[in-house]
């Protein structure tokens, strides 16, 4: 089982240099591979739950190589990865047809795959910088591939704010090896406690904060997100706000912060009020919005603040909550994003105020919209509900009852912008020139499919709280990871 | 010292980046900021009159750790350049699509998107 881990970041990185040889073949080779393969690495991923081992890559032992960690976080952080990625694929297969050079897009998803899961697996500071690198690259250039005027700006800014991230990560990173003269995570952990906590230390924990901020869109550094998930075609604003933000942000800042450098005060209040203030600014702005993938682009902002902001509260429970909430959103959000995909192919448009009485035109989409809105929201019984109670009652128990109010006041600011875009595109008659315009068309199979798998997910999810609100099936004994604290050799 | 010339040198970088409007000079300003950190990581292995890191069976291993200079960031440089070529790549080719479509490197003038 061990040696199967490499394969993780392996299959889809042979995959996506295989697809444009392949295509030479047979066009339809791109979907076909690409899916096989993320059906692969989601079976591998199952596979691996519950395992708890250290890969060597090329035998050499812990100080001097290149290490692969398996644990109970980074398997649920690979199971939210592959699982998302599959649906993301099944549904590209018909969503992608108007686009030209589809075997393009393929590959990259590969590579955006690939790069995440390296980010969840390895146990090494620069293999880590070069496997976001990769994601970031990946995700770069599938920003722009709708090739419309607003996709080219949009990824612009992202190449330059993602650039200079990196770049900041990358400080951070030569910082610490300068101190310790270490790139390995345990290592460094082990060192980290001798070397204590220096100026240098301090200027390179700084400068994670900022960097890996900026890849999670943490307020002030969100500004790029708003336009590069509104510009890349549907499926991959649904991966890009699903998960890769999410790993590439949220995942490695908690991973570094709890177990490399050990957690202390101080992070814990930065987390909140990074978190809570992005919480509070992304769910104002989302009210106002008319473009509906903005609309959810500023959502997903507001959500990744509640995700770090449980993170800040510092017990397990909270983490527990986090990352609760972090599945939870790589369903509905997702979602949310395939379904605006809809409405812009049946409405011809993305402007809120432009689209009525869809719901009739549309009804999976409406149905399967719907489930997502109320997760989201946090109604009962749907995931979203519980993962915000429980950081609701965290917050309460650890004495932080203002944030815990805020939690439940943006709840209601989620619901109001929700029930804006349901009353917006699905309620209401459609006017009779609209109607005669585009046909009444319900979507294809496969892209009804992952809609649907994805609705049904938000139901079941809600079935890890009923395995035992403290400690959730998966969820709970990936929080311990984080909760044992620092790495020891 | 000559570390705070390395930072020099990626203040200016960001200046740069946050003061100019033409793409062409943003993207130059983000090269220059890589510089120099390619700068400051390979300043963490040097020595001066160093030997290279290289072992062979003749020498002995404690005066060669004592000697040689820290091979690792240099490979780690090494990486990052390629790193860097691939987003420098990408980057000028938007900046071609975006002069085509926009007809101007202005990020002034470039503003479709807002809100």
């Amino acid at each position: 089982m061990n040696n199967l881990v490499p394969l993780l970041v392996a299959i889809p990185l042979g995959v996506g240099f295989l697809i444009p040889l392949a295509v030479r073949w047979k066009p339809q080779m791109a979907e076909l591979l690409s899916n096989l393969a993320l059906f692969g690495l989601v079976l591998l991923s199952l596979s691996l739950i519950g395992n708890q081992t250290i890969y060597h890559m090329g035998g050499w032992p812990t100080p001097n190589g290149i290490d692969l960690r398996i644990d109970d976080l980074s398997t649920l952080m690979l199971l939210t990865i592959n699982g998302l990625a599959l649906i993301v694929g099944i549904y590209s297969v018909v969503a992608m047809q108007p686009y030209t050079s589809q075997h393009r897009y393929y590959s990259l998803l590969m590579f955006l795959v690939a790069g995440t899961n390296g980010v969840a697996l390895t146990g090494d500071l620069f293999n880590l910088y070069v496997f976001m690198e990769i994601t970031a690259i990946a995700s770069y250039a599938l920003v722009a591939f709708s090739g419309e005027d607003e996709s080219f700006e949009a990824s612009l800014k992202y190449v330059v704010l993602g650039g200079l991230s990196s770049s900041v990560i990358l400080i951070g990173i030569s910082l610490l090896y300068a101190v310790t003269g270490t790139l390995n995570m345990t290592h460094l952990a082990s060192r980290m406690s001798e070397v204590g906590e220096t100026a240098p230390v301090k200027f390179a924990l700084a400068l994670f904060f900022c960097g890996f901020g900026l890849k999670a869109a943490l307020v002030p550094f969100h500004t790029w997100l708003p336009d590069a998930y509104p510009a890349a075609p549907a499926p991959i604003s649904a991966l890009l706000s699903g998960v890769v933000s999410k790993v590439i942000g949220v995942y490695v800042l908690a991973r570094l912060l709890f177990n490399v450098f050990g957690i202390n005060d101080d992070m814990l209040l930065l987390m909140r009020w990074m978190g809570g203030i992005t919480m509070v600014a992304g769910g104002l702005l989302a009210v106002g919005q008319w473009d509906i993938k903005r609309l959810f682009a500023y959502s997903s902002i507001s959500q990744v603040g509640l995700i770090v902001l449980a993170l800040g509260f510092g017990t397990t429970w909270g983490v527990v909550g986090a990352l609760y909430h972090l599945v939870n959103h790589a369903t509905f959000k997702p979602l949310l994003f395939l379904c605006s995909g809809q409405i812009e192919t049946a409405a011809g448009t993305r402007d809120l105020r432009q689209m009525r009485g869809l719901g009739r035109r549309l009804p999976i989409t409406a149905g399967t919209c719907m489930v997502g809105s109320l997760a989201l929201a946090g109604i009962p019984p749907l995931n979203g509900f519980w993962s915000k109670l429980i950081i609701v009652v965290v917050g309460i128990q650890t004495d932080h009852t203002a944030w815990a109010v805020t939690v439940v006041v943006m709840s209601i600011v989620a619901l109001a912008y929700q029930l804006k875009v349901q009353q917006r595109a699905f309620y209401g008659t459609a006017d009779a020139p609209m109607e005669k315009q585009l046909p009444v068309s319900e979507s294809p199979v496969l892209i009804s499919i992952p809609m649907i798998v994805l609705a049904i997910g938000c139901i079941a999810l809600s079935l890890l709280a009923l395995s035992g609100l403290e400690h959730p099936l998966l969820v709970g004994p990936a929080a311990d990871v984080l909760m044992r604290g620092v790495w020891k050799p | 010292m000559i570390y705070s010339l390395c930072f020099l040198l990626i203040l200016i970088g960001l200046y740069g980046v946050l003061t100019r409007q033409n793409i062409i000079k943003i993207v130059i300003s983000l090269l220059v900021i890589e510089y120099g950190i390619h700068l400051f990581l390979v300043l963490q292995g040097y020595r001066t009159g160093g030997t290279p890191p290289i072992v062979d069976s003749s020498i002995d291993k404690q005066l060669w750790l004592q000697q040689s200079v820290d091979p690792l960031p240099q490979a780690l440089v090494l990486t990052s350049i390629v790193i860097g070529l691939g987003v420098l790549a990408l980057m000028v080719a938007l900046s071609m699509r975006i002069h085509e479509r926009y007809g101007t490197f202005d990020i002034g003038k470039i503003k479709k998107l807002k809100g």
